[in-house]
């Protein structure tokens, strides 16, 4: 009881004690709170750290392995194929060594054979040698003959020219104008003139019209070159001369086939239509130039005008000396000496 | 009494045909064709083509041939004015001397344009004038041929009317007659239906055409054999098939012969035909040139001028391209010089262009058909042909593709050193491409290459880096020691006094 006692004496302080404690506590529990928190955060930062780095460590293990795996499995692929390219390679290399000696044998033999392409080109070289000289030779012909052509196509012309101015020659009193007295000799034109007979007149020719029912033959043109003959057949027929003669000869048809049927009403249409066409006189038109009188001779003179009958009746002139005076000329006046040296140049024609 | 009655006829008469003399004679001249036309000439002759006496129709027909034949104006009036349907009737009935002047007016109207031969053929003269080719007498066949010639010419569908009227068999007889002018119009007829397609020419051909033509190339007449090689030439063109049929008539040493001619166009269409064979396959080919055809046309070409020297030059280029042996074959038989003299002589254009093409389609073989161009000194001309200023577009891509093609074969550096003074940009680079490829395997060239003064203008070239000249420069320059390179880049002697000034001397 004494303790009961003892206590109830001390109660205040115990009071007093134990709010002190208390308060004490109070007063650092925020700190001690806050502690322990962080000796709790940092232990379980630990761990959970801990595990994590455990978790990795695990999956890095699985992955080194795994990679491993596939690493040396692609590696393994690798080597294989490189092998294999190497091998390619080679017997690629092997390969082309046989065609490239193959190839090169095969070409030198049959597609390009040097020799062979050597000679072809020689011989194109003398082909076409041959084939330039034969050209030059064909047309050199050609020239020749071009120019003769013209040649003569312009000795034709002249000669025709010649003949158409053929009154220009000289004559035996009068020099003509390519035979000038004053030149030692007559220009080329000369000789030409006199070596050509002077041109024809122009014929007149009467024009037949086809149907010309007066016509006695016809005018049928034979072509003048008719395609050539076999020759002659085995056998009784004519020779190739005669025949030719034959094929060349002019259309010469009987009067009576020539002659049309109605032959007589044409001839008889056509005067009629050419007296319609010329009916201003029936008398023929005369001309003053034709005027014929006949002659009346003279009363005194004794010859008779008429024809002789030479070449008729006699054949020789019958008084030969009838002009004739046997007595030279005589000149009446002295020679002027300037004539004489001019006589030279009345020439005679020529010189 | 009656003889006064039928002399107002006998004047009426008389009077028309000596009207329808008077304006044939005159529409003869050009200069009269206007004031005919104004005073209202057609519609006074179209009575008169239905006279009833044969020579004022004639007339008539011939005035009207004449005066349609003068412009396509006149031609469209003839058309208008409903002539040809009266032509194309008489054309069946009249005399010969009718259809003749019937057949005039039809190739007159028709020779303007395709408009009018197509109005022509509307008329159904097609029939009419194929009937005409049956005559007998040589004229009437003539114009009947000429006017179905110059229907023909203008395009297919007019050439397939005239096929399908049955002309070509007709005119194939007409080849055979003995008559020249006939002769002539009908190949010229056969020539102008050839010309469009291939089917048009199969039909020729199938009448036996080739073998009637391949007879008459050593005819005298210079005309009619320039119509011969005319239609052989436009058989050929088409297709193999029918330049082989034309081979196969044997022509082939005997039209080297033509190539002689006096006659220009003659020559001229002989080179077409040879052309025109020869550009088909290398066989045929092959064949020209053995039987001495290059060296004929090699030839040919040395001895015309201007136009008619082009079928030669174009043959030359096509038998080099077909193979590099047919290209050596040009080479042996002399034509890299006649192209040459052909090219430096020739002022047009397009003679010009023909040489270059040639050219290049020889020299682009291998490097010894390259040299044969070079040496023959061309590469220069093809380059000024390339430069000049007044070129056409044709000239000049066809010089600049002749010279990259030799150049990229030549390996012959004496030629190219020339062009690496004058060349521009994008023909240079193959030049110094071919000098980097040889350099470096050949010391001579290179000695050959400083000494010619190559080095020098190769360092003043300005190129971009990266570029593939700079490429061959920089290939070039490693050919050579550094110091000859050095020594022949621009700039190198400041370079020099330089180092003279900032050398201490050793005292």
């Amino acid at each position: 009881m004494a303790a009961m006692v003892r206590l109830v004496g001390e109660i205040n302080t115990l009071i007093s004690e134990v709010y002190d404690e208390k308060n004490e506590a109070e007063r650092c529990r925020h700190t001690e709170y806050t502690a322990a928190v962080k000796i709790q955060s940092w232990f379980r930062g630990t761990r959970v750290r801990a595990y994590l780095r455990y978790l990795s460590k695990c999956a890095t293990t699985i992955q080194k392995h795994w990679r491993g795996v596939l690493s040396r499995k692609y590696c393994r692929g690798l080597v294989k194929n490189s092998l294999l390219v190497l091998k390619l390679n080679h017997y690629n290399l092997l390969a082309t060594k046989i065609q490239r000696s193959w190839r090169g044998y095969y070409a030198r033999k049959y597609v390009f054979n040097y020799y062979s392409r050597k000679k072809y080109l020689e011989a194109l070289h003398i082909k076409n040698e041959l084939i330039r000289s034969e050209l030059a030779d064909f047309s050199e012909h050609q020239l020749a003959a071009r120019t003769r052509e013209e040649e003569k196509n312009e000795r034709q012309r002249r000669q025709y020219e010649a003949r158409r101015h053929h009154y220009l020659v000289s004559t035996v009193v009068q020099p003509g104008i390519y035979n000038s007295p004053f030149l030692p000799y007559p220009s080329e034109t000369e000789y030409l003139l006199r070596n050509v007979q002077p041109l024809e007149h122009k014929k007149k020719r009467k024009n037949y019209c086809n149907f010309d029912p007066a016509c006695l033959s016809y005018n049928s043109q034979v072509p003048k070159t008719l395609p050539p003959l076999a020759p002659k057949p085995q056998g009784p027929f004519r020779e190739p001369k005669e025949v030719q003669k034959q094929r060349y000869k002019p259309f010469k048809p009987t009067l009576r086939v020539a002659t049309d049927f109605f032959s007589l009403e044409k001839a008889r249409q056509q005067l009629r239509n050419e007296e319609w066409v010329t009916r201003l006189n029936d008398d023929v038109f005369k001309p003053f130039s034709h005027h014929f009188v006949v002659y009346e001779p003279l009363l005194h003179t004794k010859s008779k005008f008429g024809p002789m009958n030479y070449g008729t009746k006699y054949f020789r002139e019958e008084f030969p000396d009838k002009f004739l005076i046997y007595q030279n000329f005589k000149s009446q006046v002295p020679p002027i000496p300037i004539f004489d040296k001019f006589n030279d140049t009345y020439s005679r024609g020529e010189v | 009494m009656s003889r006064q009655v039928l002399q107002v006829f006998e004047q009426y008469q008389k009077s028309r045909t000596q009207f329808v003399q008077t304006v044939a004679e005159l529409a003869s001249r050009p200069q009269n064709i206007e004031t005919l036309q104004n005073a209202g000439v057609m519609s006074l002759l179209r009575p008169l083509l239905l006279d009833i006496v044969p020579t004022i129709q004639q007339t008539a027909a011939l005035a009207l041939g004449r005066l349609a034949n003068y412009n396509d104006d006149l031609a469209e009036a003839v058309v208008r004015g409903d002539i040809l349907p009266q032509l194309v009737y008489s054309l069946a009935e009249q005399n010969r001397f009718y259809k003749k002047a019937a057949a005039f007016v039809l190739r007159a109207v028709a020779k303007h344009s395709p408009g009018l031969a197509q109005s022509v053929v509307d008329c159904g003269a097609l029939d009419a004038l194929v009937i005409c080719l049956e005559e007998f007498d040589p004229g009437v066949k003539e114009s009947a041929a000429w006017a179905l010639g110059y229907i023909a010419r203008h395009n297919a569908e007019l050439a397939q009317a005239v096929v399908d009227a049955g002309a070509v068999p007709l005119l194939v007889l007409c080849i055979q007659e003995p008559e020249m002018a006939l002769k002539q119009i009908a190949a010229s007829a056969l020539s102008d239906i050839c010309k469009h397609s291939p089917e048009l020419a199969q039909t020729v051909v199938d009448a036996g055409a080739i073998a009637h033509l391949a007879q008459m190339i050593l005819n005298p007449d210079a005309k009619l054999k320039r119509q011969v090689f005319s239609a052989l030439s436009q058989i050929a063109k088409h297709s193999v098939d029918l330049a082989e049929m034309v081979v196969e008539a044997e022509i082939f040493p005997a039209i080297l012969t033509c190539l002689k001619d006096k006659d220009e166009y003659v020559k001229k269409n002989v080179a077409t035909l040879i052309r025109e064979i020869a550009k088909h396959t290398p066989e045929l080919s092959q064949l020209i040139v053995n039987a001495g055809g290059v060296a004929a046309v090699v030839d040919y070409i040395g001895e015309s001028k201007s136009n008619v020297r082009l079928p030669g030059i174009m043959m030359l280029g096509y038998v080099a391209a077909h193979s590099e042996n047919l290209a050596m074959a040009v080479i042996v038989s002399k034509g890299v010089v006649q192209l040459a003299i052909a090219l430096s002589e020739e002022q047009e254009d397009h003679i010009q262009a023909a040489a270059a093409w040639a050219l290049g389609q020889i020299g682009r073989h291998s490097p010894e058909h390259a040299k044969a161009v070079a040496v023959a000194n061309v590469l220069p001309k093809l380059l000024q042909c390339y430069l000049r200023a007044d070129a056409s577009e044709d000239l000049q891509t066809k010089a600049k593709k002749a010279l990259k093609n030799i150049l990229q074969k030549c390996v012959h550096l004496p030629a190219l050193e020339p062009l690496l003074h004058d060349a521009p940009p994008n023909i240079l680079k193959h030049v110094v491409g071919q000098f980097s490829k040889v350099l470096p395997h050949d010391s001579k060239a290179r000695r050959l290459f400083v000494t010619s003064g190559g080095l020098k203008k190769v360092q003043e070239i300005k190129a971009e880096p990266g570029s593939a000249l700079s490429e061959y420069i920089n290939a070039i320059n490693n050919c050579y020691p550094e110091e000859i390179v050095k020594y022949y880049s621009p700039g190198y002697s400041d370079a020099l006094l330089e180092r003279v000034e900032q050398y201490a001397p050793k005292v």
